[in-house]
């Protein structure tokens, strides 16, 4: 299920094909679930008899790009919707749009460009998305400004238990949470998949305010720097090792009981884990931990290389280990 | 209980308390403060409430417990450490200072080879607690402990102090001390909220608002002065009075609240001075924005050196501040439930 | 209201003061505006201005509550010291550039309003590298002609410094230029369109918000999207107009009509049903794509309490944030028509019909 997760388009404030593939499956297993004003979709496993359940949220949309402008020649502009890092972009290949026309991320060739260009990065601005249109009057027919584009790329299975794929942040974390909610549990727990996550966690801000949890575990996607060039303390987290424990990120402290409390959960049960040794960059959460009167909340993450890439690399077995983790918690705050 | 400001600023600034380990210097102030207030409580993030009841209007004041400090992120083999963060801290300004854990144990913060101070980032810091080996470091340390800086509180000729952690255990002291000080009734209900996490973005403040429901809220915080060497403009000096605040990044400050301040410090001639503070903010931003919004204000005590193991303060600026608070929360707020205006 | 008259308000609103936490005088003016055209006009705690509009319909019910806001504040100074010869240095409120500064007329908002001028150092007396760069705020001051005691007696730590500047109608009739356009426009809009409803049934519950403090992080819209919890919100703005040396896509035609946002932080079923209001009516409209934050007030509203749909709608503008900032007024109008048709035709079931899209 990995690959079909990972392979839907669904750019921040696009999310409408992902929330659809999720709540067939749910549907499918007869699991209550709703959709709110921005398109968080929200799932109740078992009517327990408790007035609050513990929350998971793991949010469905991805990094990409939208469409801003089409040139004169029918090339078209864009701008990246989220954090990318515009050395990744060019000579990628992209879907526009509802349809998911095929393009290409062009720039001037290599042999046009004066030395001094080739040093340096290629800039956001002098690139483009090439959809083999002549024109902007034939670019018109089929592309409108505000449309948004993802990569294409297939989740592809390498070898020792790799999976290579774009958007495993955070259709790992989807994962997880729907494979809790499908498989056959007594747990009882509102899961939440949220939108608009990479342009600022706005989801989890409403879903959290909805919901009035009073404990909530976030399942993400963290960066791994395992690899060669980046000194192993600043590695942040190593594939392999099991899920990655927040200690702190930008938008939030994790609250010291939890971290205690899930670091005992997995020693317990024997799972592998690790603390997730950066404390920059974002999660959902800041979102819900400061919502209302304030929400005890941990974050908890699948390590993945080359993040916010085209091409991401995640580890089976710290998928199964977070699933794991996720449960063990669960059971702990029934 | 202690018998000077002076003596209460000492305890409390060399408390334990990074942001996020707040447990330490909250029990210690729950102790003080729990004979005084009515009710005395804490939330499920670790904020504590002291409130004596009354009518409406309701008061929030708030203050924070936390102070700025660093989380250990790894471990060596060696059983050198290295370090993060916790809100503000410029990492040119730990070279060489101790550190100081929950359980008591120091450290030292050191650097890599560098060529020029510009490289000086996270990633060439790192701390080192005399331990031989990673296992011996794991005894006495975790991934995830946080530390606090270690210097010790000092008296200067002429009443001005240094202390680490004055940003805002200061802030602490002015509350503690108003609290001693107001008579058993008050005419409208205040609400005294040690803050967590401010130096994170007024994290506690802001759950602590949404959780009261104040109609006025005030934060008591350190400034920035313009009274040093070269200083970037600004109008606020050590020893001039508690500092009204007009603005910071976070809160443009009501104009009748910041007028009430004024007004009760003009009329009982507390000295005080404006503040208009060009980057920082303070809990004001946070409980200001709260639901509906709160009239909100800030009283502000100026603070040489900011964020540094050496934080200055002029003590008649606190004595002047509780004073001030006094006084202001022992005459009636204008107020009314319909009146949506302030 | 006829084109004129929304004119004249907009010529009366643009020359008031109504820096970022001092507003009081012209949300006072925008209430004497729309009282005519509301049941109710209430001032939240926090300052903003909501005027209530209930629906007008055959049946007598109200269907659902949308939100029109559009602040009322401007971009300005603020006084943060007193110099010994009198002048005062100052920090922006809002992103102010410093560069559109040396030269500018100012109000100084002390015991007394006292014109000045913001002054930097003279050409002659700088070095060759000093020329070439950016003079920085902190090296700018204002000059109201006092010396120091005067000065202390009558300005203090804390007050506002506005741009001066009369607005004009432009030879051709139809542009404008003037300060604070970014957001009086807007609030014109919201005027004109309070009396442009008044005149036709529409089957909801309208709230116009003049929002405060916008242009110091969106600070109005967080408390009044809480407080007034509508079922829908379309907010007000400017957006930049076309001008030599930009990029496209980036900046809109001025007189080529109101823009409508596209992106994350805008509804799509919003967003088409305005697209669509435009086509039937025969309005032209702009499209502009943002892949994050709006910067608006639109920003705010979405996020409030279990979320609110929304849109916004921008009059182009150029030279944003000077006191020569420019518009034309047809765009503005156009605005108004396309608020009007689309509130006139809302009612419950686009609420229904949204939660599918």
């Amino acid at each position: 299920m990995l690959s079909e997760l990972a392979d839907i388009r669904g750019v921040s404030g696009d999310e409408t094909k992902i929330r659809r593939f999720i709540s067939e499956k749910l549907a499918d297993r007869g699991i209550e679930n709703s959709v709110d004003t921005m398109g968080n979709l929200i799932a109740r496993k078992n009517r327990g008899k408790f007035e609050t359940l513990p929350l998971l949220s793991a949010h469905m949309d991805e990094v990409g790009l939208m469409i801003t402008g089409i040139r004169q020649g029918g090339l078209l502009n864009f701008m990246p919707v989220g954090g990318i890092d515009s050395r990744v972009l060019v000579a990628k290949r992209v879907k526009i749009g509802r349809e998911g026309l095929t393009g290409v991320i062009g720039a001037k060739p290599i042999h046009l460009q004066k030395k001094e260009e080739q040093q340096k990065p290629y800039k956001e601005e002098s690139l483009y998305i090439d959809a083999g249109f002549n024109s902007r009057g034939e670019a018109e027919k089929y592309i409108c400004i505000g449309d948004y584009a993802a990569f294409d790329v297939n989740c592809t299975k390498m070898d020792k238990g790799f999976y290579r794929g774009k958007a495993f942040d955070d259709r790992a974390g989807c994962l997880v949470l729907l494979k809790l909610l499908l498989e056959n549990n007594s747990l009882c727990f509102n899961a939440v998949f949220t939108v608009q996550e990479e342009v600022g966690t706005r989801g989890a801000m409403i879903a959290a305010y909805a919901l009035r949890p009073q404990k909530a575990l976030v399942v993400e996607a963290t960066a791994s720097a395992d690899t060669p060039e980046t000194e192993k303390e600043m590695s942040s987290t190593v594939l392999g090792k099991g899920p990655a424990i927040s200690l702190m990120d930008r938008t939030i402290l994790v609250d010291r009981e939890m971290r205690d409390e899930l670091a005992g959960c997995a020693v317990r049960a024997g799972i592998p884990f690790q603390f997730r040794r950066f404390t920059g960059a974002g999660t959902e959460g800041g979102a819900i931990a400061y919502s209302r009167e304030g929400v005890k909340t941990a974050v908890i993450a699948v390590p993945c290389r080359y993040i916010h890439s085209p091409h991401s690399v995640i580890k089976e077995s710290d998928l199964q280990a977070t699933v794991s983790l996720t449960r063990a918690w669960l059971e702990d705050n029934q | 209980m202690f018998n000077t400001v002076e003596e209460l600023i000492k305890s409390l600034t060399e408390t334990f308390g990074p942001s996020g380990e707040e447990e330490t210097v909250r029990t210690m102030i729950a102790n003080l403060v729990r004979d005084r207030a009515d009710r005395v409580f804490e939330d499920a993030l670790g904020n504590l409430y002291a409130v004596k009841e009354s009518n409406r209007p309701r008061i929030m004041i708030s203050a924070h417990m936390d102070e700025i400090g660093v989380m250990v992120t790894n471990i060596d083999e060696n059983g050198f450490l290295r370090i993060a963060p916790l809100g503000g801290v410029n990492p040119i300004m730990l070279l060489g200072q101790r550190i100081r854990f929950k359980n008591g144990l120091t450290g030292t913060v050191y650097h890599e080879k560098f060529k020029e101070l510009k490289e000086l980032d996270w990633s060439k810091l790192y701390a080192d607690i005399g331990q031989r080996d990673a296992a011996a470091a794991e005894n006495n340390v975790k991934i995830g402990d946080s530390a606090c800086l270690a210097q010790p509180f000092n008296n200067l000729p002429g009443g001005r102090c240094l202390a680490k952690a004055m940003d805002d255990r200061v802030g602490c002291a002015v509350l503690i001390e108003t609290l001693r000080r107001l008579p058993e009734r008050l005419p409208q209900e205040v609400c005294f909220v040690f803050s967590i996490q401010e130096e994170l973005g007024l994290r506690g403040a802001k759950t602590a608002a949404y959780s009261y429901e104040p109609d006025f809220g005030i934060a008591v915080d350190v400034t920035l002065v313009g009274d040093t060497p070269k200083a970037p403009t600004m109008a606020v000096s050590l020893g001039q009075g508690p500092a009204i605040k007009v603005k910071d990044s976070s809160i443009l400050c009501h104009p009748r609240v910041r007028q009430l301040m004024v007004e009760t410090a003009e009329n009982n001639n507390i000295s005080h001075q404006l503040e208009v503070l060009e980057r920082g903010g303070t809990d004001a931003g946070a409980i200001h924005l709260s639901r509906e919004g709160v009239p909100s204000g800030a009283i502000s005590i100026p603070c040489r050196y900011v964020h540094s193991p050496s934080e200055m303060i002029d003590l008649k600026d606190v004595l002047n501040a509780v004073e001030l608070m006094v006084k202001l929360l022992t005459k009636e707020w204008p107020f009314s439930e319909e009146s949506n205006v302030f | 209201m006829n084109e004129d008259k929304i004119v004249n308000a907009l010529m009366e609103l643009s020359e008031m003061t109504a820096v970022s936490g001092g507003e009081e005088a012209a949300v006072t003016a925008v209430a004497r505006y729309l009282r005519p055209y509301v049941t109710d006009i209430k001032r939240d705690r926090f300052g903003n201005l909501l005027a209530f509009k209930p629906a007008e319909n055959a049946t007598g019910k109200t269907e659902l509550t949308i939100a029109l806001v559009a602040h009322a504040d401007e971009i300005g100074a603020m006084v943060t010291k007193i110099e010994p010869e009198g002048f005062l240095r100052f920090t922006p409120i809002g992103g102010l550039d410093p560069r559109t500064l040396p030269g500018q007329a100012v109000t100084v908002h002390g015991k007394n309003k006292f014109p000045g001028v913001i002054g930097a150092a003279p050409p002659h007396l700088l070095t060759e590298k000093e020329r070439g760069e950016t003079t920085p705020m902190e090296k700018l001051f204002v000059d109201i002609g006092l010396d120091q005691d005067q000065a202390v007696d009558e300005v203090k730590v804390g007050d506002l410094i506005s741009l001066e500047q009369h607005p004009v109608v432009l030879k051709n009739g139809k542009m404008m230029t003037g300060k604070s356009l970014d957001n009086r426009a807007g609030i014109s809009v919201l005027i004109a369109c309070a009396a442009g409803l008044s005149r036709i049934c529409h089957s909801v519950d309208v709230v116009f918000v003049a929002s405060l403090q916008e242009e110091v992080g969106l600070r109005g819209a967080v408390t009044a999207a809480y407080g007034l919890n509508p079922d829908l919100a379309v907010a007000i703005d400017a957006t930049h107009g076309d001008a030599p040396e930009l990029e496209e896509g980036r900046f809109f035609k001025l007189g080529e009509g109101p823009v409508i946002a596209i992106g994350p932080n805008l509804h799509p079923a919003l967003v088409d049903r305005l697209e669509k209001t435009a086509d039937k009516h025969f309005l032209s409209v702009q499209r502009e794509p943002i892949p994050g934050h709006s910067g608006t007030d639109a920003w705010a509203f979405q996020v409030a309490r279990e979320g609110i749909p929304t849109a916004l709608l921008s009059i182009p503008l150029r030279y944003m944030h000077t006191s020569v900032e420019m518009i034309n007024l047809d765009d503005l109008f156009n605005c108004v028509k396309l608020l009007g048709y689309f509130i006139g035709g809302l009612n419950r079931t686009f609420l229904e019909d949204m939660k599918k899209c």
